[in-house]
Order: structure tokens, then sequence, then C-alpha cells
């Protein structure tokens, strides 16, 4: 940090002074200060160009120069002393202008464009005032191009401002989106028809101010910004938690957007989390309560109270279901009858990974903090798959050592291309581990392709060379003089760095490996450095859950075994993709009833003899607690037309109630159900504050969730009655479901929508940050859980495993997750699935030969008591005798793991 | 991607000798662009892929580099190529004489290729003639103050 | 009366191999400036006040002077702007074709003045002849120990390479030479920063006309106050001028800076073509002011030629005739910039060619009254500062002063809806 930061210098807009931090630029500086000023080319993330001229102020030499000059303001850095005008008659005359020409060939389709309404080029267009136009020649017109499933390409709107090509290429790495040709027929888009790859095109839509790329399953069922009902929300789809909002109407989600959390996912979120919501429009959800049992009762509620009579229960939890789910599954079935809904292992490593993380000896970063990281180890995780966002912010993360060495240059780091011609291809270090290619690689300064214990023992060398004198750092037995140098190096690396960064994780499910990052954290410490260590988690709520300290499913089934319960209750999980088919299926038969909550039917809800629909994160509320142990709050977007479905947490609750033999008349407020959970586990001291109470309000309001234009609301169910029926009032939150309420700035977990006079687009979330592209003002939302009260058992020292070897006859598998298709709600999404791979056996040329296999045959796999048709795919990078299984596709059920494999070849 | 078209030897060596000068292999795009269109007159989409590939680079990335430039041609042309300077001196000095008599003569217009493929006719900015003006050039012979009385003659040492 | 540049070129006989030039003095400068040390060069230049050909006019010493000398930077290039597409400008061409040594002595000296290692001749694709001349000469120049490692056992290294451009005026413009030069696409750089600092693949770079830099080995043999008295007004040396348009005798001629305009073409270029009357000319290429009758006796030097409205840009005259519509010759020059606008930033990639669309529609007879306030008001918008580079700038020079000078022409047009010339 540098020193001068809080010295403020003078500007003058407009005659008027103002303090203004130094460092930045006019246009920044402007936007903070409340001026609109119109802009396109410029981005918080992504910096200036001055490509686009819109955001033009006229510039004063000093206070005696009346004359002054017309400049950008994105490419001014504010000094001390400035003067300047943004009300400027030529000034203004000039933006108005500079829209007219963008206009020239813009089709004014407004009207059918997706875009409308949420417009940064509409917006623009009326705060310049340019209404009437000039240009009486032919519009140029292009041809659009097929982009895949996630985005829609209309050229003709193009107005050229680059942001596109900037965030897809330059920010987001990918490689098949560019411009084409020159003057005024420069193209966006691929060179041929063809699906975009990167995984983070969907951003495009929110990028492009105008509507070149729209989002194209919002174009499914399409509706305008206005028209639709918000709420801030969490991404359900991995561990790290991104913020979106997500907007509904007529009971169906339509579409998911980024919501800025300046600590975690900032301005972007992948394609998973964007466009994995449909599987809450599902066909196949779970819509009525199902009760399928012998004992039937005079209703559904006596049959339930009866079942709930019958015997002891066993709950099992799940880390996909909001913490209050959890707690209130563990209050109805008893503390000491509550498991989670993972096998054991998983658990183990969580339970350890929480352990380092409370240990005091290790930082745990933000997502936004790795940005900044100027080493990056990365152990057994490839984030492109199983932490997309991060993959993100770690193709920043090499940049931060090259733009921290340009600082004698005296280029300003928001002066984008200018750095990047500074820098060029240089990098910082990242090193990658992990069994074969990720996509990380092309950034990478070294990386080693290894079975996991190898990665373990690779961890655990680099933590030998940072301090040898520890005691148990040795190094490990038997590793080659190469490898060895390598994690000599990256040691020597981390050393030097200033805020050196170890990734690691679950997803390779090798506790030896957490247990490596973890040394390296304390011999860094050794050298009076924290060093950050971010843990990969499996999915959105496991830490949440790791953090209720209940035994694992492998324990549920072995107290099942003992016997004594007659009902299982399992919460939003489908147990048969955590363990072997033959073994949910013995541990569910120990059961007479078999209570199954969830939105979807699999497998689990098949058995079920009690069904229970679910809300999903869009019907209902609950708190998940990301991989850094931040509690975030998702709130209701709509309550489902359908009375069945409603949050986990409040059936169960209700069944808490008819349980104890009174039957619910009254709603119980999340609010009471955070307290209790605070009490009965004060680790979770704190998220209670992760929003505002219930009651809250503002100007006795509350915050309404539709935008003030918001149409046809009595239109909406005039088919069935033209009174317009009372909304549905929120007892659990301070959102109100209606267009009425408190037009001003919320706090910042209660965004539903970004909106400002004159900012109808995304693009106005700067008039919510504190300053232009920090944090939300009121600071940005979530809690850090301390973690506090938590009690650990397993110890930290463990010994460096044997190195990896064959075995004779099977492979040893390593599971491989895939961004689209291995997390189990985004893959109901028709464009996630059309993304994912088909179920396939990764194997390195020496064993496909030795099964005389060729890329793309199938393979007959037999994994314990099952059998797969696996795909071969080549990927010779892998270690003899490891073979790497697609993790987790619909198509295939569960593995204990670890695992291995019998291939033989199919006959044809 | 894998390219259809492979690069010759030759073109390979000649490429590899252009990505020895400059510190990264990108860099020499519009090298190798120059000299595969040397080479085979144009480049097309496989040619592209194939330049692509040998640079390390995708497609998109190349082609927004080639598709910049006036003078790499991304569509067949014929035999010979005639460019015909439009600009100011030029245009002054009568240039669109010339292009209406080759026109007339060729059947022709900018842009076009003559059905036997013999020539394609593209306009062309400042040849840096301009006190010879017009002026034409055709592959890669500049012909100067040139004269309706001379292009018949220029045009038929093309074949 | 002094010809350095051209007192070796004729194009009666080959231009002069290693050999011949050394015969008449070549790389007598280059040894003599490595016996000095570079920021005495630097200063040399400085003090000659040689002012950069390429059209801005900015002073050559002072531009080198802000390249970093602290050993900070392993790296540095020095590049030869012969991408001459600047239309009715044809001077560097004639330079690199009559006497290709002058130009590569020239660059050694300049790389050594800024301790660059690496330099580039950006040719552009249209120049064959200079190319097979130039490619020729640098063998000659490797071979004689010039370039290469230790030269003249200096220990001073330096790799000289022929780049040629493949089309696009902007590949002029020094930055987004730059990123031609580096394989991308030819867009400009934002500066600040300046290619001094940041330059070619971000290393600091300096980006010199041809003829600037032929220009160099004269300084040194001369020094500095020679190089002033060569200069007839307020700038020194001599420069090459030329005149294209219908006059008896288009050319090129290196004569005094500073001579009057009515010398240029009366004297050198013969005056008009028989039959042909003057109404104007572009001074300095296609992006520069209109001058007319009345400036006939300014001296075509920066500062008078800026006190008449327009700029001396790279010396080299276009002659608007009374046969020919001045609607037309703008309409031509506007859709050239039209074609060669990068397309980076609005107003150019806009603007240009709507200007180019009004400029023909008049042309044509199908003006509107308005269209000239439109005219006008691009003039207005596309001035410097208002673009991301200078193309647009320049490109409105000529029509704004057209506007001015020959407002009647389009007046006309609009009016009778045609074109009076047609
Ligand atoms: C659009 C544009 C085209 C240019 N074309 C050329 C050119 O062809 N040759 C040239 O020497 N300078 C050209 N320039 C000027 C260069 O940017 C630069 O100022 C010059 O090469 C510097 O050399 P000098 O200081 O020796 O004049 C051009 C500038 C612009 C804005
Ligand atoms: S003025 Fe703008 S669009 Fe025109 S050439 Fe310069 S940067 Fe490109
Ligand atoms: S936002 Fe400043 S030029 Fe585009």
């Amino acid at each position: 940090m540098p020193l001068a930061v809080n010295i403020m210098v003078r500007i003058y807009i407009d005659q008027k002074p103002y303090d203004v931090k130094p460092g930045k630029n006019l246009l920044e500086t402007c936007l903070a200060l409340g001026l609109d000023l119109p802009y396109f080319c410029w981005h918080p993330a992504m910096g200036s160009v001055g490509a686009c001229r819109q955001c033009a102020v006229k510039l004063f030499k000093d206070e005696n120069d009346k004359t002054g000059r017309l400049a950008m303001a994105c490419m001014e850095g504010v000094r001390d002393n400035m003067y300047l005008s943004v009300n400027d008659p030529t000034a203004r005359d000039f933006r108005s202008q500079n829209i007219e020409w963008l206009m020239s060939n813009h089709p004014h389709d407004c009207a059918v464009c997706d875009e409308g309404g949420s417009c940064h080029l509409q917006d623009m267009t009326v705060m310049t005032g340019h209404a009437y136009r000039r240009f009486r020649y032919p519009k140029r017109t292009y041809q659009n191009q097929y982009l895949g499933p996630f985005l829609h390409h209309e050229m003709n709107r193009c107005i050229q401002c680059y942001r596109c090509v900037r965030f897809y290429k330059d920010y987001a790495g990918g490689k098949d989106l560019d411009v084409f040709a020159a003057h005024n027929h420069v193209y966006f888009g691929r060179e041929k028809d063809g699906i975009l790859e990167n995984e983070f095109s969907g951003n495009l839509a929110e990028v492009c101010p105008t509507g070149v790329f729209t989002d194209k399953s919002l174009r499914e069922h399409y509706t305008r910004k206005w028209d639709m009902t918000m709420a801030p929300s969490i991404c359900q789809h991995c561990s790290l938690g991104c913020n979106i909002i997500a907007g509904e109407r007529y009971g169906a989600l339509r579409q998911i957007t980024n919501r800025f959390n300046g600590a975690v996912n900032g301005y972007f979120i992948c394609d998973r989390g964007r466009y994995g919501y449909e599987f809450v429009n599902d066909p196949e959800r779970v819509r009525q309560l199902v009760v399928r049992t012998e004992n039937e009762g005079p209703n559904l509620f006596e049959s339930l109270k009866a079942i709930l009579g019958e015997g002891r229960m066993i709950g099992v939890g799940s880390p996909r279901a909001s913490l209050e789910a959890n707690f209130a599954l563990r209050r109805l079935v008893g503390k000491e009858q509550f498991y989670q809904g993972i096998p054991e292992n998983e658990a183990r490593l969580l339970d350890k990974v929480l352990a380092i993380q409370h240990s005091g000896h290790v930082y745990t970063p933000s997502l936004k903090e790795t940005e900044s990281a100027d080493v990056v180890l990365v152990l057994g995780e490839d984030p492109t798959n199983s932490a997309p966002r991060l993959a993100l912010a770690l193709r920043q993360a090499v940049r931060t050592q090259p733009l921290e060495d340009t600082a004698g240059s005296n280029i300003p780091l928001w002066h984008d291309s200018a750095v990047r011609e500074l820098i060029q291809d240089e990098k910082g270090a990242l090193f990658m581990a992990y069994p074969v290619h990720t996509k990380l690689d092309e950034l990478a300064s070294g990386t080693l392709h290894a079975a996991p214990e190898d990665i373990a023992r690779f961890g655990l060398a680099i933590a030998h060379y940072l301090a040898d004198n520890v005691a148990g750092m040795s190094k490990p037995e038997g590793m080659d003089t190469q490898t060895l140098e390598s994690a000599r190096r990256i040691a020597e690396l981390l050393q030097k760095a200033e805020r050196p960064l170890i990734v690691s994780g679950t997803t390779l499910l090798n506790e030896d490996i957490i247990q490596a990052a973890y040394q390296i954290g304390r011999a860094l410490e050794q050298d009076e450095k924290k060093a950050g260590l971010f843990f990969v988690l499996p999915e959105c709520n496991s830490a949440g859950l790791a953090m209720m300290q209940a035994p694992s499913l492998t324990v549920a089934m072995s107290a099942a075994e003992t016997g004594g319960f007659a009902t299982a209750v399992i919460l939003e999980n489908d147990l048969y993709r955590r363990a072997e088919r033959s073994e949910i299926d013995r541990f569910l038969s120990g059961f007479r009833n078999i209570i199954v909550l969830d939105h979807l039917q699999n497998d689990t809800t098949r058995a079920a003899t009690v069904l229970i629909p679910a809300a999903t994160f869009a019907e209902g509320e609950g708190t998940l607690v990301n991989n850094e142990l931040r509690a975030q709050r998702f709130f209701q977007v709509f309550m489902p037309k359908n009375e069945h479905i409603r949050e986990s947490w409040r059936w169960l609750d209700e069944l808490r109630q008819f349980q104890e033999g009174s039957k619910p008349d009254e709603l119980r407020e999340l609010d009471n159900l955070l307290e209790e959970l605070v009490a009965a586990m004060p680790q979770f001291k704190g998220i209670e504050s992760a929003a505002p109470p219930s009651d809250f309000r503002i100007n006795g309001q509350r915050i309404p969730r539709e935008p003030h234009r918001f149409s046809g609301r009595t239109a909406i169910l005039s088919n069935v009655a033209v009174s317009e029926p009372k909304p549905p009032e929120d007892v659990d939150s301070p959102l109100s479901f209606t267009m009425e309420g408190y037009r001003g700035m919320p706090p910042a977990p209660l965004i539903p929508f970004y909106w400002s006079p004159g900012w109808n687009s995304g693009q106005s979330v700067h008039k919510y940050q504190s300053e232009t592209g920090g944090s939300l003002r009121g600071g940005d939302p979530g809690v850090r859980l301390s973690g506090e009260g938590l009690h650990f058992e397993n110890g930290f020292q463990s010994p460096a495993p044997p190195a990896f070897k064959r075995s004779p006859n099977e492979m040893t598998l390593v599971p491989l997750p895939h961004i689209f298709g291995s997390d189990e709600l985004s893959v109901r999404s028709a464009s996630v699935e059309s993304r994912a791979p088909r179920p396939f056996i990764a194997l390195n040329a020496l064993d496909a030969e030795q099964l005389g296999a060729a890329e793309g045959d199938v393979l007959l796999v037999q994994i314990g008591g099952q059998v797969y048709d696996l795909t071969v795919v080549r990927k010779d990078e892998l270690p003899e005798g490891l073979a790497g299984i697609a993790y987790n596709l619909p198509s295939m059920s569960g593995i204990a793991w670890p695992a291995k494999g019998v291939l033989t070849k199919a006959m044809v | 991607m894998i390219a259809q078209e492979t690069l010759t030897t030759e073109e390979m060596a000649e490429i590899d000798h252009e990505i020895a000068l400059v510190p990264v292999r990108r860099a020499a795009a519009i090298e190798a662009l120059k000299i595969v269109q040397q080479h085979r007159g144009w480049i097309s989409d496989d040619s592209l892929q194939a330049i692509a590939g040998y640079l390390e680079i995708s497609p998109e990335e190349l082609d927004s580099v080639a598709t910049f430039y006036n003078l790499v041609f991304r569509r067949p042309v014929g035999r010979n190529v005639i460019l015909l300077c439009d600009s100011i001196s030029c245009y002054v000095m009568g240039y669109e004489k010339i292009y209406g008599q080759i026109r007339e003569r060729l059947g022709i217009a900018f842009g076009q290729t003559t059905p036997d493929g013999r020539f394609t006719l593209l306009p062309n900015a400042c040849l840096g003639t301009c006190d010879h003006a017009p002026a034409l050039m055709i592959n890669n012979e500049l012909f100067r103050d040139v004269t309706e009385n001379d292009l018949d003659e220029i045009l038929d040492r093309y074949h | 009366m002094e010809t350095p540049l051209t007192q070796h070129i004729s194009f009666d006989r080959p231009c002069y191999n290693l050999r011949d030039y050394e015969k008449n003095g070549g790389y007598q400068a280059l040894r003599k400036a490595l016996s000095l040390s570079p920021e005495n060069i630097t200063n040399i230049v400085q003090a000659s006040d040689l002012k950069g050909r390429g059209g801005a006019g900015f002073n050559t010493g002072m531009k080198w002077s802000f390249v970093p000398m602290n050993g900070h930077h392993p790296v540095k290039y020095l590049i030869a702007n012969a991408d001459e597409m600047e239309p009715g400008t044809f001077k560097d061409r004639m330079l690199m074709e009559g006497n290709p040594h002058q130009l590569i002595e020239g660059m050694i000296i300049s790389a050594f003045a800024i301790q660059a290692n690496i330099s580039y001749i950006f040719l552009r694709w249209a120049y064959k002849k200079a190319g097979r001349l130039l490619s020729h000469a640098i063998e000659e120049a490797y071979a004689a120990g010039y370039l290469g490692k230790n030269i003249l056992g200096t220990g001073y290294n330096l790799e000289m390479y022929l780049h040629t451009g493949v089309g696009r005026y902007i590949c002029g413009e020094e930055t987004a030479l730059l990123n031609a030069l580096e394989g991308k696409r030819a867009t400009p750089r934002a500066k600040p920063p300046f290619p001094q600092v940041s330059g070619l693949f971000g290393k600091p770079t300096i980006v010199n006309n041809v003829e600037t830099l032929c220009n160099i080995p004269h300084i040194i043999n001369n020094g500095p106050d020679w190089f002033k008295g060569l200069g007839k007004g307020n700038d020194a040396g001599t420069k090459i001028y030329g005149v294209s348009g219908r006059v008896k005798r288009p050319g090129l001629w290196e004569l005094p800076m500073g001579v009057s305009m009515r010398e240029l073409i009366e004297d050198h270029a013969g005056g008009m073509a028989n039959g042909y009357g003057f109404r104007g000319a572009l001074p300095g290429g296609a992006s520069t002011d209109f001058l007319v009758k009345e400036h006939m006796d300014i001296n075509l030097d920066y500062k008078s030629v800026a006190a008449a409205g327009s700029r001396l840009g790279t010396g080299t005259m276009i002659i608007l005739d009374d046969h020919t519509c001045p609607v037309g010759f703008v309409h031509n020059l506007e859709h050239f910039f039209a074609q060669e606008s990068c397309g980076w930033c609005t107003p150019c990639r806009e603007g240009l060619p709507w200007t180019e669309k009004i400029l023909l529609s008049i042309e044509r007879g199908e003006g509107k009254p308005e269209d000239l306030n439109l005219l006008e008001m691009h003039t207005r918008f596309l001035g410097p500062g208002n673009t991301f580079c200078a193309l647009a700038p320049g490109a409105m020079e000529p029509l704004q002063s057209a506007l001015k000078y020959f407002r009647e022409d389009f007046e006309r047009h609009i009016d009778q809806k045609k074109c009076p010339w047609r």
C-alpha cells in the first residue's frame, strides 16, 4: 500500500472544490462523486483504453484558463489543483455528438431488443440528450453468428466499444472471440460460427453495453428487467458463493446476473453460475407432498404425525442445503442423530480444512484477495472446473507481480492498454500441480502432473525447503532430483513473495495434499510470513455443514446397521451420488419410513416413503457458508404458487411441531431460527448479521423486489380473477414482493437489483459503491465466521505418504470434475447439460496401448460393484497406472473414493 | 483445432526465420501471413488455421490481424493483381479514366476478378509516386504516368 | 546551394553501392559519432534544431533525450518510419531508392545515440525497389562491419531488420507502427506513455521519419551551426519539397528550409500546366489545410505555414487546379481517411464515413444546405484531442479549409443540384 493513500488531492469541477483520492482517473472519480458522466469502453474492473471518446470533459490549465480543451476523463489521472468542467457546453455537445455517431448505424430496435430497459447505450443516449438523427444514409449491417447455448449475437447493435474482446480475451483468457476488419467495418465475434468456449462467456451479456451479446437462456422466456421480481441471492453451484441477482416472472426463474461483492466475485461470475438456474423450472420438480405408507391417516397431517411418532429418527444433512435447513433437521432428529450427508473421507477432509483455517497459522484470503497474490501455488486443484470464478481471479493474480514491477514507470494501473503493452507477456509465478493438464497451465511458470500422493509429497518437499529445520518437515523419501529442484525453486519464490498464496482443496479427496498445503503455510509462518491458504470445497454449503461438526454419512450407515431407527429424514441430498448404489440401498432398507425433502426427482426421492417438495434457493431464504467461511444470505425471489413448495427449514420445523403434537399455525421466522441456531452452536456466532433482520425497515418501508416500472401486476392473474390478489407477505426478510417500498439505497445484503435514476442497466452498480469499483456502501455483504468454539480432534502431523505405485491389474482412479456436468443441479439446465462432457475415462498413452484402446473407444470400467461404459480420452500427462474419470456426471452413480477400476475393452 | 491444410516445409522454414527475430512467436503473425500469401496467392480459411496452429495462437487471433490489413487477401485473387491508385494526386491527374478503361477492357470493377482468373482489380491508397500520376501496380511492378494509350500494352504483358 | 541529402542521388545511374558511398564520404559520420558519447550526439542533434520530417515537426534531439539512459533498460529499439502512405507524399521513396546507405548510416548513429541494439526499417509494401536496395545495402553494411556485433571495434552492437507492412495508412502513426511490428492490429496506442519510455514490446523506442534520419550523418559531419545555416528563415536544414498535380514539372527538390511557395511552384515546378489555373494547394500532404493564392509568398517553414493556417506536414504539396472540383477533391481525401481509419475510436470510425457520404451526395447534386453545418460540426469535433490519434484531425484539415476557401463551390453544388464540373 502506498503511503500517500490517505492524502487527498483537491480538484475543481465546474468551480466546485472536491477532495478526492489520488491515483484514480477522472472518470471514476466523477462517478464516485455522483456526477453523471457517460462512458462505454471504460470498465471498473478492466480500466481505461480511451476508445469510445464518450467521457469527454473540459480540462483547464489553471483557474485562469477560460478556453480549456476537451479531454477524455477516463484517460486523465487526477492531479492536485486540477480544473475541469463536466457541464461545459462544448463538452456536452461533444458527448451528445459522440452518441449520434454511435447511433448512426445502430438499428434502433430497442422494442425487440433483449437489452431494452437495462441498456447502457439507452441510458447514455438519454443522458447526453441526443434525440434527433441527422444521418440519412443506409446503415451498415452485419451477419450474426451462432455462439453456442449461452449467448445470442446481434452485431448490428454493436457500438464498437471493444469491451467484449477486452473482457473475453484480455481478462478471461478466451481465445475464440476477437475483433476483425478495420474502420467502420470492425466486427466482434468468432472466426466462424461455433460455441464460445470460455467458461466466463456469459459475462459478455453484462459487459456489452448494448444488445450484441445477450443471455440466450433469458431469451427462452424473455422478460424485461423492469418486469422481473428480483432478489439478492447466492450461487448454489460451487463453494465460492458468488453473489447473484435472480429474477422471476410468472412463477419461472428467468435470469441470473452478477451481484457485485467487492470481496468475492466482483463484477463477474462463471457460466455454470449464470446458466445453471433452470433446475428451478424443471418439469421434474417435486411439487406434491407424497406419503406412501401403509398406515395412512385420515389426512396428510395425521399420517405425518403418525410417522413421526413411530420411533427414532436419523437425520441426514446436506452440503447443498442451507444452514437453517440443516439446523432445523438437527433439531427435529436431535443432535446425536444428525449426520452430515457426505462420506467419511470427505467429512475428514473438511474437518481438516476447518482446523487449518482455525489454527491461526495461516491466513484465509477472500476470493478478491487471491487476485493480488504475487506467487501462487495450486496443489491438487483445477479451479476452472472445481471453483470456476477462482480461475478468473488467478488469471489476474499472474499479472500482479509484473504490475508491481511497473511501479517506477509512472503508468497508472487503470491505464489498461499502456500497462499491457508495457508488461507484454510477463507473468508472475504460478505453479500448477494436478494429475492432468488444466486450463491455467497455459499461464503457469511450472506444472506437475502427478498422482495425488505425489502432489502431496511435492508440497511437503516445498515445505521442507522452506524450513528444513522445523521438526516434522523432512524431505519425502525417494523423490527424483528434477522434482526436488522445482520444489526448491518454488520454495524460494514463496519465500521471496510478499503475498504468497497456496490454493488447495478437496477435489482429489486426498488429505495429504491438504496437509502439505498447511505445512507450507506453517513453514512460511516460521519465516514471519502469513501465507494465504485458499481451500476449494465441494459444494455451496460444505463449510457450513462441516462447521456443524456432525458425524458423516458413513457413520450414519453403521449406526443404522445397529438398528433401532424407524425413520430416516434426508435433506436435499441424493445419497446415490455419495456412495455405491448397493450401500445406499442397504442403508435405506433399514428404515420403515424414508422422508426426503428435495427439489428434483432423483434416485433418493424415488426411494422415499414421504416426499416433501423443498423450495429451491429462488423460492426460499437461507444462509450458506462459503469456502472462506463467509456466511451469506440468499433471499426468496418469489413465492411459489404451489404452497407445498416451502423451504426445507420451514418444513422441518413444522414436522417438529407435528411431532410435538401441535399443528403449526403460525409461520416461524427465519430470524428466530437463526437465533436458536447460534444459541445451539456458538461457532456460528455472527451469522445473524449476514443480513438485516426481517423487521428492518427504512422510513417504515420494505425494500421492493420489483422495479417501480413493473407492469401488468393486475393483468398477470386476470385469467383467474380481475381483482388483484393481496400480494404475499414476506415474514422472513425486509423485502417486499411488490414494487412498493423504499426506493433509495438498501443496505448491501438487500440489494435486489441495481437501478438509479438515469441508470437502468447493471452499470448503475457504481452508485452503490463507496468508491467506484470498491466495496459496496456499508461494506460488502456476508460475515466471515471466526468459528470460535469449534473443536478439532485430528492432529496436524502425519508422515509423508508413500509415492504412488501402480496396482497390478487395475487402475487407480482420480475424480476429474467438469464445470459443466459435475454439479448436480446446474446440469439440469439444458444449456449447461449441452456443454457437459460424455462420461469418460482418461488414460495415458501406455495404459491405453496396453488395453488396445484408442481415443473415443468405449471401455467397461468396473468400480466396486458397478460397471460403467466410459469413453477413452487420452491424457498422456497422467502417470502410468492412474486414470481420471469424469466426476459425478448425471449418468454415473456414486463411487466410493478412493477408488480403483478394472478396465476391459467393450465388445463391439 | 486440427488444421485441414498444413504448411509446406519451405513455408515453415521461412516462418521459422521470422520467428527467430522476434521475442514471442505470435509477433511473427504478419510475416507468416505474408509468406503464405506469397506462396499461395491468398489466405484461405484452411491456410489461416494452419498458420495459427504453427504460431500457437487461435484462428481468431490471427484472423483479427489478417483482416485488419489491406493487402492480406482473405478471398481468392486472380493470377495478377492490379492495384490502381485512387488517391488524391492520381485523382487530380485522372485515374478515373484509367479505371473506366480497365473496367471496359477486363469487365471488372474494384474488388472483382476476371472469370478466367487472369486479373483482380483493387483500389489502392497513394502509391507514393505522385509526381508521376496516375499510377498503378501489377503484382510487383509499378507503372507511372499511365495514359489511356499505354494501358492495353501494359495489360497484355500479364497472362 | 547545398543539398546534403540528395548530393549523391541521381536516377540516371544505379544508386551508390557501399564502395561508392564510402568513396564519397559515406560512413565517416558514423566513425565520428562512435567516438562521441551518446549524450553528446543527442545534444548536437538537439542543438541543430532538426525537426521531425514525418509531419509533426518535433525537435528530434529533444525526442531522443526522453529515452532513459540510466542503464536499467537493456533492450531499446530504433525504428525508421518508411511507411510513407500520406497521399501526395513521395519523398522518402526517393531518399531510399536514391541512396539507401545514407538512411542506414543515419539509423546507426541514431541508434547509438539512444544505445539501442535493434533497429527496424518499417517499409511500406508498395516500395518494392526501395526494399530490394535496402536489403542489399543492409547486407553490405553487415559485411563491412557497420552493423552486427562490435561495430568498427567499438563494442557497440546493432542489428537492423527490414520489415515490410501489409498496407494501412495508420501504420505510419508511430504507436500503431509499433503494434504492427509486434504482429498485431495496427491500432494506435495512447500517449502518454510515449514510445521513448514504453515502445516496441514495451521497451524504450524511437521512431523517426526516413528524411529525419537521413539528415543525421550530415549534422554529425558538419555540426549544428552548419545545419542551422542551411535554412532560410525560421527553421534549420534543407527539406525535400515536392509538388504534384497540374503543374508543368511535378517532382521533388531539396531546397533550403523556408523556400517560398511561389518559388517552389513557379521556379521549381515550372508553374501551372498549360490551360490550368491555381486554386489552392495542400502544402504538406493530404492531411494539411489548403493554402490559396494569397499565401503564394509565405515561406514554407513550420512557423510560417502554421501562421497561414496550415501545416508544413511532409512538405510535399498537392495542387488543386481550376479544372478540378474542390468537392470531389475533398471527397477523394475523406474517402481515403474513412477507409484508413483503424476503427478504434468513435469519432473517427463513424464521423469520417459520414463526412465522406455527405461530400459524395453534395458532389452528386444530392446535398442539402444543412449538410454544410454537419461538415462543419465534424471539422470542429474531430479535432486534436477529441479523437484517439491524429488521423482524424488530419483528415479534417483539408475539409475545414475547403469549407473556408471554396464555400461557394459547395453551395453551387447544392443549389444547382449537380456538380458544375461534370
Ligand atoms: C495517421 C498518421 C500517419 C502517419 N504516417 C507517417 C508516415 O507514413 N511516415 C512518417 O514518417 N510519419 C508518419 N506519421 C507521423 C508519425 O506518427 C511520427 O510522428 C513520425 O514518424 C515521427 O518521426 P519524426 O519525428 O522524424 O517526424 C503519421 C502520423 C499519423 C497520425
Ligand atoms: S482517430 Fe481513432 S479510429 Fe481514427 S485512426 Fe486514430 S485511433 Fe483509429
Ligand atoms: S470511457 Fe473514456 S473513452 Fe471510453
